[in-house]
């Protein structure tokens, strides 16, 4: 089911990785052969039935897939519109949406022959999912993970250390994601031979944009089933955060030549979009290239690149995934931004009506759900993606609400 | 299989002289290589103007760039050095236009990263960046596959250099040297700037195999830190890169507030006159 039709707007990338003008390859040169192999080598891998049952099962017995699909009726009845429900992603194994994409990358990564695994990591969720697959599979993991997130997301650190995994505190730059991930692309140039470099979202360099949203397509695939099943329709709204942007990727994906349904992408607005400290990559920022692929980044008139703010560290990055860029170029996604003080009223809202305590990432994209839910009919339907679950901030949010634990 | 000829129809010849005269003397190029503004514009600009009469046959010069993926801690520190002193590709191309107005012969050559680059505009960029007499470009983070992007350069006379990895097999080889012009530049190790240094036995079985597909001059880069090792990399290439170690130096020279020192040119330059007279020694 949903194979792409000829006019579909899933056919991408194309050949050379892009998504119109977005995406590309832009490595130095003993990267290339790297990525060139790495290409081949999924190519090979989706289209076996035994790679591909295998990582189905992960999903099933070890992940606990399907997520279910909640109908939130306190928030829904507080809001006052359109219905609201979850995509409960919060509830996978280790607790947000990275671990999809990880378990089929790890699973290359043996296939390919490979025995150390790099991650970067912004809020440690990425980290925890390639620490706990490398457990699983008794592979050495290195997470780089900014100075600064290091500290500000101490429980995810320790977590990582439990699982085995090496935690590798970044100082250059402003020492958040961003920084990481460069560190993490000099650790795999060094160390070909055994490595393997395990992005956690669908940036970096094809055929990484393209392979992290197939593997996270799983979220949209089960939501457009789920939602079928209990309301006989497509729903009329999907929301979802956007950082780097795997886990809207993923839920939108499967719902892309669905012209009926609208697709919000929301950004982190930090101290307000009019401010230097957001992260709204692509309503304040212009095409460029970093990391490997061209795409909307924050840069400031001499293409240095500025560092980001979000008070969650998963959206604290200056770019975002090149497919996003070409849905906002095309207008079949909506991007808008929430600030952080937003976040954190969406942040106790939902803990208070539904018992769920979101991560604050996910907090972003139910904060938007506030603002549209309204605006529509009772008759209409919004899945937001609950990508993860908010333990691993009570910290940021108690300091913010000037709580001391 | 034929190899690209070593004029190639592009570039401004100042490479191609200068390899030319330098096989006639029967030796190899020293480049070294300096951070556009590190650790700010007056000292940058008295080292590059000092870098030929010490001894450099052509001259890299660094753009900053806020994430240069593929160096190591020396150069990156260096690039943050510049940014804080303002330092930016414009910046870069003002201090290689000034250097013209005394020097009609040295080739100099931009590296950096793409997008300061296309953030300029690239064929805005090429017209600029020729007429401040800027020879040739190397853009670190443009493959073969990428490249179109710098078209403009060929047409305003600017040779693409291009990288050349342990890592690029035969097979890519072809497609690798397709297109350029000036030189190559071999990158001696898979890794980053300023880490680790390639094994004489690896270069020299890595350099021939590279003369089988062209005729261009290949210089050696990344790893090459002592007299002895630039020495070895022009005899057994045809120029060697000295970066890091250059870098490392002016690092070393800095007050505590990373402001320059009364000896922080000439401690550079004394380094390249040792590097220089190691290779002219052969």
């Amino acid at each position: 089911m949903n194979q792409p039709l000829t006019n579909s707007l899933r056919q991408g990338p194309d050949a050379r990785g892009r998504f119109g003008q977005f995406g590309g390859r832009y490595v130095a040169e003993t990267l290339m052969p790297l990525l060139l192999e790495l290409e081949q080598a999924y190519e090979a891998a989706k289209k076996d039935p035994d790679f591909m049952a295998e990582w189905r099962w992960l999903l099933k017995d070890y992940v606990g897939r399907p997520s279910p699909l909640w109908l939130a009726k306190r928030l829904t009845e507080h809001l006052g519109g359109a219905k609201v429900y979850f995509k409960r992603e919060e509830l996978n194994h280790t607790g947000a949406h990275k671990i999809n994409a990880v378990l089929g990358q790890i699973l290359l990564a043996k296939r390919m022959g490979r025995s150390r695994i790099l991650a970067e990591t912004g809020a440690g969720q990425h980290g925890v999912a390639t620490a706990t697959a490398c457990a699983l599979f008794g592979l050495q993991c290195v997470v780089y993970m900014g100075a600064t997130d290091v500290e500000r997301q101490a429980p995810n650190v320790f977590r990582m250390k439990l699982l085995g995994a090496e935690v590798v505190p970044v100082t250059s730059g402003a020492g958040t994601l961003k920084d990481a991930m460069n560190e993490a692309l000099r650790d795999w140039v060094a160390n070909i031979q055994d490595t393997y470099y395990c992005i956690g979202t669908v940036a970096g360099p094809h055929p990484y944009p393209q392979m992290v949203r197939d593997f996270q397509c799983v979220v949209g695939e089960e939501t457009r089933a789920q939602i079928l099943e209990q309301e006989g329709r497509l729903p009329d709204a999907l929301v979802c955060a956007v950082g780097g942007g795997s886990s809207a990727m993923g839920l939108f994906h499967p719902f892309l030549d669905d012209k009926d349904v609208a697709l919000w992408g929301v950004e982190a607005a930090g101290r307000g979009m009019d401010t230097k400290e957001h992260a709204a990559s692509l309503n304040r920022g212009r095409p460029g290239v970093l990391h490997g692929n061209l795409t909307y980044l924050l840069q400031d008139e001499s293409g240095q690149i500025q560092e980001a703010h979000s008070i969650s560290a998963g959206l604290d990055y200056p770019g975002i995934g090149p497919e996003h860029s070409w849905l906002h170029e095309t207008g079949r996604a909506t991007y808008v931004g929430i600030t952080d003080d937003e976040a954190l009223e969406a942040f106790q809202l939902c803990s208070k009506l539904e018992g769920i305590i979101p991560a604050l990432e996910s907090s972003h994209g139910l904060a938007q759900v506030m603002k549209l839910a309204p605006t529509m009919g009772k008759d209409k339907i919004i899945v937001l993606n609950l990508s993860g679950r908010g333990d691993k901030d009570i910290f940021t949010v108690a300091h913010h609400l000037g709580v001391k634990l | 299989m034929t190899k690209p000829a070593a004029q190639a129809g592009t570039g401004r010849g100042r490479i191609a002289a200068r390899f030319a005269k330098l096989k006639a003397e029967g030796r190899g190029a020293l480049m070294p290589f300096l951070e556009a503004w590190d650790p700010d514009r007056e000292t940058s600009m008295e080292i590059l103007r000092g870098m030929p009469g010490a001894g450099a046959d052509l001259i890299e010069v660094g753009v900053p760039f806020t994430d240069p993926m593929a160096d190591g801690p020396t150069v990156q520190l260096a690039g943050q050095r510049a940014l804080k002193a303002g330092g930016s590709l414009a910046g870069a191309i003002g201090m290689v236009r000034e250097f013209r107005e005394a020097d009609d012969a040295t080739p100099v050559v931009l590296m950096g990263y793409f997008n300061p680059i296309m953030s300029y505009g690239v064929e805005r960029f090429c017209a600029d960046a020729a007429a401040a007499g800027v020879d040739g470009l190397i853009v670190v983070d443009l493959p073969p596959e990428e490249a179109d992007a710098m078209d403009s350069a060929a047409t305003h006379g600017l040779d693409m250099i291009r990288l050349v990895a342990p890592t690029t097999d035969d097979k890519r080889l072809p497609m690798v040297l397709n297109g350029i012009s000036g030189f190559i530049y071999y990158v001696a190790i898979a890794g980053i700037t300023g880490t680790r240094s390639a094994e004489s036995s690896a270069l020299a079985e890595a350099i021939p195999r590279l003369r089988k597909h062209t005729d261009l001059p290949i210089a050696i880069g990344f790893g090459v830190r002592t007299p002895a090792q630039a020495a070895e990399a022009a005899r057994i290439a045809d120029g060697a890169v000295v970066a890091s170690a250059l870098i490392d130096t002016l690092a070393k020279s800095l007050d505590d507030q990373g402001r320059a020192s009364p000896d922080t040119v000439s401690r550079v330059l004394d380094q390249v006159r040792d590097l220089a007279k190691a290779v002219r020694a052969g």
